[in-house]
């Protein structure tokens, strides 16, 4: 997409965790810029650090050598503007749908009125009308991660990272949760990076997918999808999706 | 305490029917269980000063509240025991806060603290009031000892319940010491937490009891040992009585308290 400044540089990022002997290595090395308003998935085999990457993204932890640089600044614990949407919906069971999503607005001291107002509008954005005094007990997997990625956007970040945000739901509402978050990101302008395990997912959302290799984890391609947008599932079916898509599962599983 | 009283939160009536079953079985069981209790009296050939007929307990209650000695010596306990409640619960939360967030305190201090546990109440009832008094001071304190520690543990297992995702995301979001502990902690760990207030509730009449049995000039323990000097059983069955009025009164607070606060929990409706 276009050659904007980076919002985002990982530089030689190593991540060792300790342990009784020597430390498990999860990340090796691993360098990549995302531009402004892109995409970006991350795809990888399963235990090959990819939540440890988006944890030193967000700046949830340190890593163990190289730096990320987001917005031109070093990157040293985590910022505002930088939203995170967490495997499991991870709401507050104590707080209506509403009073999750205006969470962020809250601890920055937003008037209520305006935090409301704001919720209500990602409320509509994300489909969940009528539910704004559900408890997240009553909401169904999909519905919970809507909840979670307005409470994501709420705050406006520049940069939202995504953590399998889709894992754990059926495979029918994992797709039009796609195609829905990608509306949300074409509604705002907002840049993605978001880690999954489904390849078809990746390159039916991202403007460019990066392939990690298995443990410990470095870039082994950086791949451009040069789909045109607004993108369907329909796309899914046609030679260039299948010709990029075979393209990532070899590098995967060349490692 | 019972088993069923540690395991209070899933007790709860939570269902429509289970309540409605409670609210006819409760005023049955009662009504049979006097009735059993009069016909022993009749038949047994038992003194009434050893086993005293529920009329003879009921008319001694009458009387004991028409001279007005009874809700005298009930409102000397039930401040003892709110004030032992209120003690030991502002003493436990604080110390279980820092347990739970200091590996030193909790290093330095628990081995104590467990090793208090050891010692019966009733052990060191005495001590507290040759140091205190046989004022209500005394007794205040040994209904707040023995509300600490269940209060404490559950303190400690609530604050180290909170999930982690939730402290990455108030991590994530910039959130300060005080938020996190107020729009975090303090609700993540109030499940648990009012699992231990129930238990504490009801321990905190037994210990301002306790303390009235050692020496005190009022209060409803002192009325029991009135009651047994003078061989005056109907009387000691009607503190008794009191005594366990007050505890469900106590009980019922608090469980009122978490079925208001924690309503959340109630799934409302499932698709």
């Amino acid at each position: 997409m276009s050659e904007s400044a980076p919002i985002l540089t990982a530089y030689d990022l190593s991540m060792v965790y300790p342990n009784g002997d020597g430390g498990i290595q999860a990340l090796a090395g691993v360098s990549f810029t995302v531009s402004r308003q892109e995409f970006v998935c991350f795809v990888g085999p399963s235990g090959c650090g990819k939540t440890t990457l988006l944890r030193l993204l967000a700046g949830l932890i340190a890593p163990t050598y190289g730096e990320v640089v987001f917005e031109g600044k070093r990157l040293a614990q985590p910022r505002r503007r930088i939203g995170f949407v967490f495997q499991q919906a991870n709401l507050m069971p104590w707080r209506t749908v509403l009073s999750n999503i205006v969470l962020p607005l809250e601890l920055q001291q937003v008037p209520a009125r305006e935090a409301e107002d704001r919720a209500n509008n990602l409320i509509n954005l994300v489909g969940l009308n009528g539910f704004e005094t559900s408890y997240p007990c009553d909401l169904s997997g999909g519905m919970a991660q809507r909840v979670a990625i307005a409470r994501a956007l709420i705050h406006e970040p520049n940069l939202l990272l995504l953590d399998e945000p889709f894992g754990s739901l059926d495979a029918l509402t994992r797709e039009r949760m796609g195609a829905e978050l990608m509306r949300v990101w074409e509604a705002r302008t907002v840049t993605v990076v978001m880690v999954t395990h489904s390849i078809s997912e990746a390159v039916l959302l991202a403007d460019r997918v990066f392939v990690l290799s298995a443990r410990p984890a470095h870039v082994c391609l950086d791949l451009p999808i040069p789909l045109p947008r607004p993108r369907s599932l329909e796309m899914t079916h046609t030679g260039a999706f299948g010709k990029l898509a075979s393209q990532v599962r070899l590098a995967i599983e060349q490692g | 305490m019972t088993k069923d009283e540690q395991t209070g939160a899933t007790l709860l009536p939570r269902v429509s029917t289970r309540r409605k079953f409670t609210l006819w079985t409760l005023p049955v069981t009662l009504l049979l269980t006097l009735l059993a209790w009069e016909a022993f009296t009749r038949w047994s050939g038992l003194p009434a000063f050893m086993v005293p007929s529920p009329r003879a307990v009921w008319s001694r209650f009458l009387l004991a509240l028409d001279d007005g000695s009874l809700l005298r010596h009930t409102v000397v306990t039930l401040l003892e025991v709110l004030g032992g409640l209120s003690l030991g619960l502002t003493v436990a939360i604080c110390l279980g806060y820092g347990l739970a967030k200091s590996r030193t305190i909790e290093r330095l201090l628990a081995p104590y603290i467990v090793a208090s546990q050891s010692v019966p109440v009733v052990a060191i009832a005495p001590l507290l009031v040759i140091w205190f008094g046989t004022g209500s001071l005394s007794k205040l304190l040994i209904s707040a000892l023995i509300v600490f520690f269940p209060v404490l543990v559950n303190t400690v297992v609530g604050l180290r319940s909170v999930p982690v995702d939730l402290r990455d995301l108030m991590r994530s979001l910039r959130a300060t010491r005080w938020q996190i502990f107020a729009k975090l902690e303090v609700p993540a760990a109030m499940p648990v937490l009012f699992g231990g207030l129930k238990i504490g509730a009801t321990l905190s009449v037994i210990g301002a009891v306790v303390g009235e049995f050692v020496a005190a000039d009022e209060g409803l323990g002192y009325l029991i040992n009135v009651g047994r000097g003078l061989y005056d059983t109907a009387l000691v069955f009607v503190v008794v009585f009191d005594l366990v009025g007050m505890a469900l009164a106590l009980y019922g607070v608090v469980a009122g308290l978490e079925r208001w606060l924690l309503a959340y929990r109630e799934v409302t409706s499932r698709s």
